[in-house]
């Protein structure tokens, strides 16, 4: 066991030192001058020059190679150009709003989404199947904005239940910030729901043809009890994968969810460099989300041990 | 299904059969259908997308404005039927980028084992990214056109294309026939595109159309965080992210954009949905 975590642990070295060197190597193989790009069509010459030391364009690549994997091995994720703070204290400060809205997205998407696939599977081809199925088509198709928007317009706007926009911080109350939270995370887990519902049908419906499943029934176990205990735990791996592979869907999605309810987080970074074009920021966001996905997706590979005890490594 | 052969029917009743059996395909390509015919017809039946009327500022839907009117007064059913062409461009372009250039390597991958490792880790690296941020990197360092949100869009879908060709050439490359064509000393280059290409015809159509569709969410999410066309072209994204400060006042500059974007989704989806069970035939018709 131990020995495969190393293992996988090891594995996923060469994704990051991929993933750094493809941000480093954008900045320099992008066609034209990123350093002109970047200060704008109203820069001086100076101006230029400046943002290209700042940059380190001005050095060789390959110095500028070492500095920056130099700085990465030893935590620095860069500076912003614009603010000149180290990417991770802009990151820290808005960390709190981005992962309260990922981690409840997550536990309502898993919690509305499992019962879905379960119910459409165990009763398959019924109304329920159909109307679980065809949520899905939907959820893969309307996006998050559509969603986010109409949320606000019918419980903010129109009810008058919740908060339009805006987050308060955990430090004010817990209360507070489930109902600032509310509808944004609802409105981000309608994909990953989708995406679960799907998969966790498709996955049950294999392991209930199983012969074990009818002999659960035929000795009398009770339905839940075979649902859950036989076929759900069997039927998890899938599950467990898709909600791995869908993190990257949840990531996209925070960007775009934080600008539709105007959420201080890590989307709203993105979205203030992205108008002054402030790369060092959105590199240092690309290696942190490339790796919380890495991470994710080693602990969801460890976690197969806990549902398939058949796997020893 | 196989062991029953009935006499041939006439075409007609056999294209009707066609489309009992196969709903989903021909709902999504009506539709569709549709958007390419507003799309190319986008001067006759919608006015100016761009000019300003400063009198009609942030007017309710209408007879005379279908879709209401934006801050600057633009007519927002113009400037939806104008968007029409950017969500098709952009979705068509990638599903062709991202399918050829994922062939091309895939294939390459799956039948030279030794250029495999390294292009599968390079592959790997860059499906860490999420997509939205990479484009993202990417605009932010180039002048803003169609054409660089096209390619931005392509690059993160390249590698699920790749894995999936890679896989099946992988998967035929050990059948007997294909073995038959090596030992007989076919060249590589006619085993490739003559044995090995054609049974990845059937799943790169389905993906394809996958790939269309997530391009047309994601150029939408681009331009509604400001990093996708740029700004004077009305794109669906853009449309949107103009509307956002007048929500409260004004939602049907968000509203109609949005839902023409989930109505063509949906449809593209319908069709990829479509494909994936009638070319399969493994997958039993379950619904």
């Amino acid at each position: 066991m131990t020995a495969y975590i190393v293992r996988r642990l090891l594995a996923t070295i060469p994704v990051m030192v991929v993933v750094a060197l493809f941000v480093f190597l954008l900045l320099h193989l992008t066609p034209g001058d990123p350093a002109a790009v970047i200060a704008g069509d109203d820069a001086s010459p100076a101006e230029v020059e400046g943002i290209r030391r700042k940059l380190g364009l001005d050095l060789a690549i390959w110095q500028q190679f070492l500095i920056y994997a130099g700085n990465l091995l030893r935590g620095d994720l860069g500076t912003s150009i614009f603010s000149n703070l180290p990417v991770l204290t802009l990151v820290k400060q808005r960390l709190e709003p981005s992962l309260v809205l990922a981690v409840s997205t997550l536990v309502i998407a898993i919690a509305l989404a499992v019962p879905m696939g379960v119910l459409a599977a165990w009763k398959a081809r019924s109304w329920i199947d159909r109307v679980v199925m065809g949520f899905s088509v939907l959820g893969f198709a309307v996006p998050v904005f559509l969603i986010g928007y109409l949320l606000i317009y019918v419980f903010a706007i129109e009810l008058r239940w919740l908060p339009v926009q805006g987050y308060r911080p955990l430090a004010q109350g817990i209360e507070q910030t489930a109902r600032s939270i509310l509808l944004p995370a609802i409105a981000l887990s309608m994909v990953y729901m989708a995406l679960i519902a799907r998969m966790t049908r498709a996955s049950m419906l294999e392991v209930l043809s199983e012969d074990y499943i009818r002999t659960a029934h035929s000795k009398g176990v009770a339905t839940v009890v075979v649902l859950l205990r036989h076929a759900l735990k069997n039927a998890a791996i899938p599950i467990v994968t898709v909600i791995g592979i869908g993190l990257t869907l949840l990531i996209s999605g925070v960007v775009i969810t934080e600008t539709v309810f105007n959420i201080p987080g890590l989307g709203r970074l993105t979205v203030d460099a992205i108008l002054k074009r402030d790369y060092p920021i959105i590199q240092g966001l690309i290696i942190l989300f490339a790796g919380a996905k890495v991470l994710v997706n080693l602990l969801i590979d460890i976690s197969y041990v806990f549902f398939d005890p058949r796997i020893r490594y | 299904m196989a062991a029953v052969v009935t006499a041939p029917a006439p075409a007609a009743s056999r294209s009707l059969d066609w489309i009992r059996r196969n709903p989903t395909i021909v709902i999504g390509s009506a539709i569709l259908g549709l958007f390419v015919a507003v799309a190319l017809m986008a001067p006759w039946i919608a006015g100016d997308p761009l000019s300003f009327d400063p009198l009609n500022r942030l007017k309710r839907p209408s007879k005379e404005f279908w879709f209401g009117t934006d801050q600057f007064g633009r007519d927002v059913f113009s400037r939806v039927v104008y968007g029409t062409r950017i969500s098709l461009i952009v979705g068509v372009s990638v599903a062709l980028i991202a399918t050829v250039t994922g062939l091309l390597v895939g294939v390459l991958c799956g039948y030279y084992r030794r250029i495999d490792d390294l292009v599968m880790r390079v592959m790997d690296g860059l499906m860490a990214i999420p997509a939205i941020l990479l484009a993202i990197a990417l605009i932010t360092l180039m002048k803003a056109s169609l054409l660089i949100v096209i390619i931005a869009i392509s690059i993160p879908e390249i590698p699920r294309v790749v894995r999936l060709v890679r896989s099946v050439v992988l998967s035929v490359r050990g059948l007997p026939y294909v073995e038959a064509a090596v030992a007989s000393g076919t060249r590589s280059r006619i085993i490739m595109t003559r044995h090995i290409l054609p049974s990845t015809v059937a799943p790169l159509v389905v993906q394809s159309t996958y790939v269309c569709a997530s391009a047309v969410l994601i150029e939408a999410g681009l331009s509604f965080l400001g990093a996708g066309t740029p700004p004077e072209i009305p794109s669906w994204g853009n449309v949107i992210s103009l509307g956002r400060a007048f929500f409260q006042i004004s939602p049907w500059i968000i509203f109609f954009p949005g839902l023409m974007l989930a109505i063509a989704v949906l449809a593209i989806n319908l069709v990829g949905d479509g494909l994936r069970d009638a070319l399969d035939p493994r997958i039993a018709r379950r619904m």
